[in-house]
């Protein structure tokens, strides 16, 4: 299988994966969803953080990487820690 | 270092913790549990990359501390209230950050292959990175602006509000025409520079709409996909690569600006997609699967929860994208509507919940303005020491974002199970005695079922009418988001109880105490 075929299976099936998970979710939870997917999707920190922290890198690269893990941190950080707090409200009786 | 098998080993584990955090959202009971696992996952993943090669400190350091405290003070601080304007702004660093990777791979690949050449799948990517991060990006902006109401708004703005709005203009203005001279004069830069200044400058209009939008949004659309192909064509031109992330950014603005009010959670929702797939595609731009599959989850999500916005306003995505909501010429006039309006007092209000078994309290965007959801608390606990059966019924599209007011009412103490969602509890809605609507308005409106011509006909509704008695807590007869009259406030069996939402409520629990 070429490269681009197996990506291109993952993403489809992920999003498959995606689907099936989601739609169980119910209503009273959809903010903290919506928070918490945000927090996930600061995954692109990674790719910031290769692109940043290489040793020879273009400078134009990296200053633009740089600013790439400081958006991705604020997701991660903020979306995880106010998710937190939201869930942590939900009370049973 | 740890060999690139072991990373893309810890790369797989952090996606199933990925997954397993949002099963876990399920159910309040193991979501807290979901999301640390997220967290978890996250951590990993960071973790594995940062041992993956040898790094070059300062940056990363300076980068992780500016985010961490930005991120940290953000969350730890924002109110309940605020919630939607917050998620709105973080969809835009998502965005942001997979456009400015995607930027970075660029140019670090036409350094890296002066030789050869990026390959297919990396340029490709590289523009569906460059498009949808910067529609995500600028649309998840003005819709944060929307939301903290200092956008595309005529009224005076507080100091901060002032410093945010300018800032980010001179901001976009100054770096995109600073960048495009530093490149030299062209075609290219010229147009980069132009859609920065246009961005600046739409931003700064105090109107959500201007004539010869419409143009300007397909104009924008069509060139960004033309830019894109070129890009595709000629992957070493970084000037490409900017001016299509600047057109896609006039884009971005001019899909949201227009868009108001009780139409935000379509708007929230999607950005949500689109900040997941820009993640998605940027890794392919750098072939990496933990990027893809972790998007495609956020986009699968906010794919879903467009689609149950749309549906419980009966239209479509492209009728809230382009339409305009308000009354049409067959909408009757209010003071018809309005001639048989009881408007009753905290006392009468008081005397009617005495003896009463069933209360259903139906929130809207209102009850979050007014920050009553704390005085709701206090009245619902009043009235269930009282022997009342108390309960909420919540619209989903309540709020300005999916699932608002359950927050807002989890943040007031209220247990999960008392909140009921719309389909749960219409069945039921005859056996209520007395129905309380705080802060709300469209989302009972009866016309949505007897109306056709109406504009939010075939909208399902909290169907409060058919309570035996209804209370509702509003300031004035004015019109919700639709901007038609509501015939529920003159029926016979509805009380219109005027008031600030937390005023009222504080005056109704002191009334009932004293009876």
């Amino acid at each position: 299988m070429t490269d681009i075929v197996m990506l291109l299976t993952v993403f489809v099936l992920a999003i498959y994966v995606g689907f099936a998970v989601i739609a169980k979710v119910p209503p009273t939870l959809h903010t903290p969803l919506m928070s918490g997917s945000n927090a996930i999707s600061g995954i692109t920190i990674i790719g910031s953080l290769v692109l940043a922290g290489a040793l020879h890198e273009a400078p134009l690269a990296k200053l633009l990487a740089t600013i790439g893990v400081a958006f991705a941190t604020i997701n991660v950080v903020g979306g995880f820690l106010v998710t937190h707090r939201m869930l942590k409200m939900f009370k049973r009786k | 270092m740890l060999s690139q098998h072991l990373v893309n080993i810890i790369y797989l584990v952090a996606a199933v913790l990925f997954i397993l955090d949002l099963q876990w959202m399920a159910h309040p009971r193991t979501a807290v549990r979901g999301n640390l696992v997220g967290t978890l996952g996250m951590l990993l993943a960071i973790a594995a990359t940062l041992l993956s090669q040898q790094q070059d400190w300062a940056y990363i350091l300076i980068g992780i501390a500016a985010g961490t405290v930005v991120g940290a003070v953000t969350a730890l601080r924002v109110k309940m209230t605020s919630m939607p304007e917050m998620v709105g702004l973080f969809n835009g660093f998502g965005g942001g950050a997979s456009v400015l990777v995607a930027g970075a791979a660029l140019v670090a690949a036409s350094h890296a292959l002066s030789a050869g050449e990026a390959s297919l799948q990396m340029r490709i990517a590289t523009v569906a990175s460059g498009i949808i991060g910067s529609v995500t990006f600028f649309g998840s902006y003005v819709a944060f602006g929307k939301l903290a109401e200092f956008l595309a708004v005529r009224w005076k703005l507080h100091p901060w509000q002032k410093l945010v709005k300018f800032s980010f203009s001179l901001l976009v203005a100054a770096g995109g025409i600073w960048y495009g001279l530093s490149l030299g004069f062209g075609p290219l830069s010229i147009l980069m520079m132009l859609s920065a200044a246009a961005i600046a400058g739409i931003l700064l209009i105090k109107k959500d709409r201007f004539p010869g939008m419409d143009t300007v949004k397909i104009l924008t659309a069509v060139l960004s996909i033309v830019l894109g192909v070129l890009l595709v064509q000629h992957a070493d031109n970084f000037l490409l690569f900017w001016a299509l992330v600047g057109v896609a950014g006039v884009l971005g603005v001019l899909l949201t600006i227009s868009i108001g009010g009780a139409d935000m959670p379509v708007v929230i929702a999607l950005l949500n997609s689109y900040s997941g797939l820009a993640a998605a595609a940027t890794g392919f731009v750098i072939d990496n699967t933990v990027l893809i599959i972790a998007g495609s989850l956020v986009g699968a999500s906010g794919i879903i929860l467009t689609k149950i916005m749309c549906k419980a306003m009966n239209r479509s995505l492209v009728n809230v994208l382009f339409g305009v909501m308000g009354p049409t010429s067959e909408t009757p006039d209010a003071e018809e509507v309005y001639t048989t309006v009881k408007s009753a007092s905290a006392e009468e209000v008081a005397m009617l919940m005495d003896g009463v078994q069933r209360v259903v309290v139906v929130p809207g965007y209102g009850m979050a303005v007014a920050q009553a959801q704390h005085a709701v608390r206090d009245l619902a606990n009043l009235l269930e020491s009282n022997g009342v059966d108390v309960e909420f019924a919540i619209h989903p599209v309540a709020g300005r974002m999916p699932g608002h007011m359950n927050v807002l009412l989890a943040e007031a103490d209220i247990p999960y199970e008392k909140l009921h969602e719309m389909d749960e509890i219409n069945p039921s809605m005859a056996q209520v005695d007395v129905a309380i609507v705080v802060g709300a308005n469209d989302v009972v409106n009866p016309v949505a079922r007897t109306d056709p011509s109406s504009p939010i006909a075939g909208m399902p509704i909290i169907d409060v009418d058919k309570a035996r008695t209804v209370v509702v807590i509003k300031r004035s007869l004015s019109p919700g988001f639709a901007g038609i009259p509501n015939p529920l406030f003159a029926a016979d069996n509805v009380l219109m109880y005027f008031g600030d939402g937390k005023k009222a409520i504080l005056d109704l629990i002191a009334a009932i105490k004293e009876l």
